[in-house]
């Protein structure tokens, strides 16, 4: 990499190449917006430790090379996929290697009449009104970098509409798969999911890769949860432990609406996930549940937002952390509740676990209420497993790696139990058992 | 001899707390640990388990013909040392039959045995649950959690009958139980008492002592043992309580 120039710089003097290649996609809709998304890309800093919302993250590491934009066509059988599926749960499987989709190892159940489920890209191509309409209205670009990034170059990503009414009951999984050895690419995938009033549906993000190797995933997730609509989430981050994840999540709840989600996260050297969730209407609720395990130098930063613009809404946050060795965790939580919103109940926690003196955290949750009728709580707790419950489980024979195990377990469990779908809940815990039950 | 203490010395966040006790403890004997609050029984129960908060300062403990010092807090359990916390803890997230289940097959791998099946585990924990009177919607509850002071001490003498200790510390398992669940301890102790284990109560109360009928009574005070005798001391101490110890001690001092 002897001519390397700076991430930014190299993705300007990419632009013209990669609307070459786009062709037909041109004529498309969403190109204005691109091309808007670039001019503000071109115009925008790349962060650094003195912006606010960076102070804690250091992303250096991830300018220090130039990520290709493609890689080149890999064969990845059923069975590589497989090994991220969920024993026992029936489910729509979507797949994307490298960014791109692949409809060969993806695989839809009997979905309902007039749900979508697939590729955005070919919805881009179409003009799709209903990505049209939604694409880029939630995660706006402007301000934001690694978003202006992702618009300016979007290519694919999974697209989901679920019409008035419907109920979907088979959980989508959508596994990103990146396997590109030596390359080091880069991968943007672009998320829409819209649920549409009294629908139902459970989204399971999965990004992962059996290599070690050095690769870039900036993606962004829109959500909207329509009146009355049930969406539940769970993204789950097992990327390379040398790859960088940064990832944006938006989501729009309507009346009624509830929209639940779990970030499971412990892949990447560094994971920056940005997740705003934003209440458009009365009577809404939402859940926004977290759990990092991290180890080795990785770094895992959570910044959430909770908008309780309008009055009657319900949040419950709660993040926990547990970190090994020299990693790092922050956690930045805000609630606000605007002058509108009376009768807000928020309620938001994060718990973190040192298993090591050097690891550190970062916990920042706050609650920003201009409105007087409103019942909201936060806290956070940092610490080392406790001495008591140690004590009590050695002293019934159980040695200190399985104690620890168990501690672990435990202290993991109620993020763990709120997550729906018992499957997954397994392949979690076993993740779990994974790192600590050597 | 199963357990021989001497002149143990050990101290807390530097404060002296066990200022030499000499104890001698054989199989097949119980032996009850009366004294005053504060004056150092639950101390020496933890010291016992290998509580690291407590530095030992002098002395020395050899138990079943090991050094028990030298032992970490695990292998001394997997060598058949119990501790019945007077104060159990609470671990939400870790249920009775989890904890049960791992410290039954580490014990077992200590020894070189193997594991037990789940039905194997199942039944014996059915068989031990049975002992001490206690209902099996306990097993699958988190340890303690939400427990009243009773159900964990029944508890703790349930996690006993599955552990089947050689040598047991109850420290006041009878603090806190009604006059039936008294009996129900009492009587499941009093099931696993053999000729090659020995049991240890610390306790306040004679009514214990009905029960479980002690070989030896010992009065701790101020960190060391200042009485021996027979299960008669422990009426003696029900009717006078312990002035006349403190203060016949305070004479011999002058
Ligand atoms: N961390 C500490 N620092 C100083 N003193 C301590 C500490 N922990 C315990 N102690 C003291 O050690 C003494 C012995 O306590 P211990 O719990 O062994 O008493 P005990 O005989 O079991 O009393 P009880 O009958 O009330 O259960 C007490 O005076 C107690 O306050
Ligand atoms: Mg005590």
């Amino acid at each position: 990499m002897e001519n390397k120039t700076d991430l930014k710089q190299f993705f300007i003097n990419q632009f013209d190449e990669f609307e070459k290649s786009l062709n037909g996609e041109k004529s498309s809709h969403f190109h204005h917006l691109r091309k808007s998304a670039f001019e503000e890309f071109r115009k925008l800093p790349l962060p650094t430790q003195k912006d606010e919302e960076w102070k804690y993250t250091n992303i250096s590491p991830l300018l220090d090379y130039n990520f290709s934009r493609s890689a080149k066509k890999t064969d990845v059988s059923p069975d590589a996929v497989s090994k991220f599926l969920f024993d026992k749960m029936e489910h729509s499987l979507i797949v994307f290697i490298n960014g791109r989709f692949s409809s060969e190892l993806s695989k839809l159940t009997d979905i309902p009449k007039g749900v979508v489920i697939g590729s955005i890209n070919e919805a881009i191509k179409e003009n799709n009104p209903i990505v049209m309409k939604h694409l880029a209205q939630y995660a706006g670009f402007k301000n934001n970098i690694f978003t202006a990034l992702s618009t300016a170059y979007t290519i694919d990503g999974a697209f989901i509409y679920v019409p008035d009414g419907i109920n979907v009951a088979d959980p989508v999984h959508i596994i990103f798969l990146t396997r590109a050895g030596n390359e080091k690419i880069i991968t943007q995938p672009r998320n829409l999911f819209i649920a549409g009033k009294n629908s139902r549906i459970s989204i399971i993000e999965h990004y992962v890769s059996d290599e070690a190797s050095v690769y870039f995933t900036n993606a962004v997730t829109e959500i909207v949860a329509g009146e009355n609509g049930i969406v539940d989430h769970i993204k789950l981050q097992e990327e390379s432990i040398n790859s960088f994840h940064i990832s944006r999540m938006e989501v729009d709840q309507e009346r009624n609406s509830n929209f639940s989600s779990h970030l499971i996260s412990y892949g990447a050297e560094i994971s920056r996930n940005d997740f705003n969730t934003r209440f458009n209407d009365q009577g809404g609720e939402c859940m926004l549940n977290g759990l990092f395990l991290i180890n080795g130098e990785q770094l895992f930063d959570a910044h959430t937002m909770i908008d309780h613009a309008k009055p009657h809404c319900k949040s419950h946050e709660h993040y926990k952390g547990i970190l090994q060795d020299k990693s790092k965790g922050v956690f930045n939580g805000k609630v606000m509740v605007r002058q509108d919103a009376q009768k807000t109940n928020a309620f938001q926690q994060n718990n973190t676990i040192l298993l090591s003196d050097n690891a550190v955290m970062n916990s920042k949750p706050q609650l920003e209420i201009f409105a007087d009728d409103v019942k909201c709580s936060h806290g956070a707790t940092i610490g080392k497993l406790d001495e008591n419950s140690m004590f009590y489980l050695k002293s019934r024979g159980i040695g200190d790696e399985a104690a620890t195990a168990m501690l672990i377990h435990a202290f993991a469990s109620d993020v763990i139990t709120s997550i729906k779908i018992e499957a997954l809940r397994d392949y979690i815990e076993e993740i779990i058992t994974k790192r600590f039950n050597q | 001899m199963l357990l021989e203490i001497k002149n143990l010395h050990a101290n807390i966040d530097g404060n002296e707390i066990l200022k030499g006790i000499n104890l001698k403890v054989n199989a097949g004997e119980v032996h009850a640990i009366m004294g005053p609050n504060g004056s150092g029984k639950s101390t020496l129960a933890q010291v016992l388990a290998g509580r690291e908060e407590f530095e030992v300062t002098e002395g020395e403990v050899y138990y079943n013909g090991k050094n028990l010092l030298e032992l970490s807090p695990e292998d001394r359990a997997r060598e058949g040392v119990f501790l019945a916390f007077q104060y159990p803890v609470e671990i939400p997230g870790v249920s009775n039959t989890n904890l049960l289940k791992t410290a039954v097959n580490e014990i077992r791998k200590y020894r070189g045995e193997e594991e037990l099946d789940s039905m194997d585990f199942l039944s014996l924990l059915k068989e031990k649950s049975k002992l001490v009177e206690l209902d099996q919607k306990f097993l699958s509850r988190s340890v303690n959690e939400g427990f009243s002071g009773g159900e964990k001490k029944r508890n703790e003498i349930f996690q006993m009958a599955v552990l089947n200790p050689k040598l047991a510390l109850l420290d006041e398992t009878d603090s806190g139980l009604d006059i039936d669940a008294l009996r129900i301890v009492a009587n499941g102790v009093n099931k696993l008492r053999s000729k090659d284990n020995a049991i240890v109560v610390v306790t306040h109360y004679q009514r214990l002592l009905n029960y479980i009928i002690p070989d030896f009574v010992h009065v701790l005070y101020n960190g060391k043992i200042v009485k021996s005798g027979g299960k008669e001391l422990a009426l003696e101490l029900e009717e006078k309580g312990y002035d006349w110890i403190k203060n016949g001690k305070e004479k011999v001092l002058v």
